[in-house]
């Protein structure tokens, strides 16, 4: 028996609706589950004091620390490097092969897993180039594994930007590159910012490509050179090793909130841009 | 004085825009050269097929790692394939645009979740569930698979829902014009059309399967030994490598090295794959 094209498309949709709707509950169970378990831990000394007995007890301030550190000098290399290609490969150059094997590149990049990340920055960072366990050996790492996704979001907000700006600024003299620094970046600033922030938020998260990299002292860190254990690190630390499931959950729920939060700003950015250019 | 300023610019900007690439051979370049010789030392053959990991007494075989992670890689494929693609042409054909841009978003934001935290669910949900269901150790295949397969969704929805919105509106309704239903004009001429950038969600959605780890580790309970149900204790290739990077030295280390080369050169053929399919989509598009 053949069922009618309208019955079909019935029952199809109602299998597509109910995938959806699996989607939706798993993920949002993801959250709603740490944040059940997790808010209760939190106060302000589990926010503002110091870990004891290897994080059984006391809060995680060195690793919030270590969070915000990490992310700004990975961004801090990143971002330059990554607006600049993006600026090369829309405005100073046209299609062709280079222009070419740099998106290559970048795309592969953003397909490496976190873990060969650790791996290099282990060996490389770490190891040949001595600077240790740090956070300037994370933030390097990261740096690179972060680039893609600076280069992909600018040159999709440059490209945002009507050639029309472009023209008037030319016409008024402006050399290609104050056209680019007056008019072209400051329009697709909002673009660029969201870019930084995606990479900000996987550098939070961010976990095997760390411990490899800044280690996993726990101590507060005083300069770039020492090794600093993130919230991520810290988390999966308590989490294997069995320390405290309490302690476990608070700083997951910290960590979920801080990426979220950053993840949201950047796609608030983003649909601002979008909204504003169409 | 401006025009030489001008050529600084474009230097500079030139140089900066290797950075990618350059970072990108760095990586391999130091990969392999860790690992190359022990994995040539070896040999090709009793590295990936010998079925004994005992760093201990010299042995180095990665083949229980391999068979683990193409068949945690596939249960993942098998649950999140589906269920993402089947998503993606829901939120495109059936639901209000409304609803998608906030659907969408919702999910991508939830891209951003880290993978610790889903290990963490796995650990404390899901593989306590597993063994009181199913039985076994709890950590095993089957919970891998599944954690995977929930942490590649938003990669193969975001991609696919920019598929299958890129097919033109005028193919939609040159179908409707024949009397075709909505569901018979996506499945006969959405998800043709849309076909390539499909796959290439799917493919970009195994890469990440396959280089997953901190969650894997979590979940998949670490045994060396080749699997023969879902419900076995597996390591995979990347868990292999985290584990033991920390204590591992002189041969051992290298050995791990060479399973990131291993890992690399998977990944990279994946990628390959994914730029070839997004490439035919473009210049399908054109013609």
């Amino acid at each position: 028996m053949r069922l009618s094209p309208r019955l079909t498309q019935a029952f199809v949709v109602s299998l597509l609706g109910l995938a959806t709707a699996v989607t939706l509950v798993i993920l949002i169970f993801v959250i709603v589950f740490i944040l059940r378990k997790g808010l209760p831990a939190i106060d302000m000394e589990f926010l503002f004091t110091k870990p004891q007995d290897m994080g059984r007890a006391g809060g995680i301030l060195p690793t919030i620390v270590a969070s915000v550190l990490l992310p700004l000098i990975a961004v801090a290399i990143a971002a330059p490097l990554g607006v600049s290609t993006a600026v090369y490969l829309t405005e100073y150059t046209r299609e062709s092969r280079v222009t070419r094997l740099i998106r290559f590149g970048a795309d592969c990049l953003a397909g490496i897993p976190s873990i060969l990340f650790g791996l290099f920055g282990f060996i490389f960072f770490v190891t040949i180039l001595q600077m240790g366990w740090s956070l300037l050996s994370g933030g390097l790492t990261l740096a690179l594994m972060i680039l893609p996704t600076i280069i992909r979001t600018t040159e999709e907000a440059i490209r945002a930007v009507p050639n029309s700006y472009r023209e008037v600024s030319t016409s008024l003299g402006a050399t290609r590159f104050r056209t680019t620094a007056k008019v072209v970046l400051p329009n697709a600033l909002p673009g660029i910012v969201t870019g930084i922030m995606l990479g900000v938020g996987r550098s939070i998260g961010e976990t095997a490509a760390v411990i490899f990299t800044a280690g996993s002292s726990l101590r507060m860190p005083s300069s770039i050179f020492d090794s600093a254990r993130t919230m991520s690190v810290h988390f999966y630390i308590l989490a294997r090793e069995g320390l405290s499931s309490e302690k476990a959950y608070g700083t997951a729920a910290v960590l979920i909130i801080s990426v979220l939060a950053v993840n949201m700003v950047a796609y608030g950015l983003m649909n601002r841009f979008i909204r504003k250019r169409s | 004085m401006i025009r030489i300023g001008e050529k600084t610019v474009q230097r500079l900007l030139m140089a900066a825009a290797f950075s990618a690439i350059g970072g990108l051979l760095l990586i391999a370049l130091f990969i392999f050269k860790e690992g190359l010789s022990f994995f040539i030392e070896t040999g090709f053959r009793r590295f990936l097929f010998a079925d004994v990991w005992d760093p201990q007494s010299g042995l180095y075989g990665i083949f229980p790692m391999l068979v683990a992670s193409l068949w945690v890689t596939l249960g993942a494929m098998l649950l999140g394939a589906p269920l993402g693609i089947s998503v993606a042409v829901f939120l495109v054909e059936f639901v209000p645009r409304s609803v998608m841009r906030v659907v969408k978003p919702t999910i991508e934001l939830l891209a951003g979740i880290p993978s610790v935290v889903y290990g963490f669910i796995g650990v404390m949900v899901l593989a306590p569930f597993i063994r009181s269901t199913f039985g076994g150790p709890g950590l095993s295949l089957l919970a891998a698979s599944f954690i995977l397969g929930v942490m590649i969704l938003p990669t193969i929805i975001s991609i696919s829902v920019d598929a299958i919105t890129a097919v033109p509106a005028s193919y939609r309704e040159g179908s409707f014009a024949l009397g075709a239903t909505r569901w018979q004009t996506v499945r006969m001429v959405v998800l043709k059309a849309a076909r390539s950038g499909i796959i290439a969600s799917v493919i970009l959605g195994m890469g990440r399967a396959v280089g997953e780890t901190m969650a894997v580790i979590m979940v998949a309970g670490n045994a060396v030994k080749i699997p023969h149900s879902a419900l076995d204790s597996v390591r995979t290739l990347t868990a292999n490598i985290a584990l033991e990077m920390g204590y591992a030295t002189g041969r051992h280390r290298e050995a791990l090295f060479a399973t990131g080369i291993v890992l690399f050169v998977v990944i990279m053929i994946l990628n390959t794959a994914a730029g070839v399919m997004v490439r035919k989509r473009v210049s399908g598009k054109k013609g």
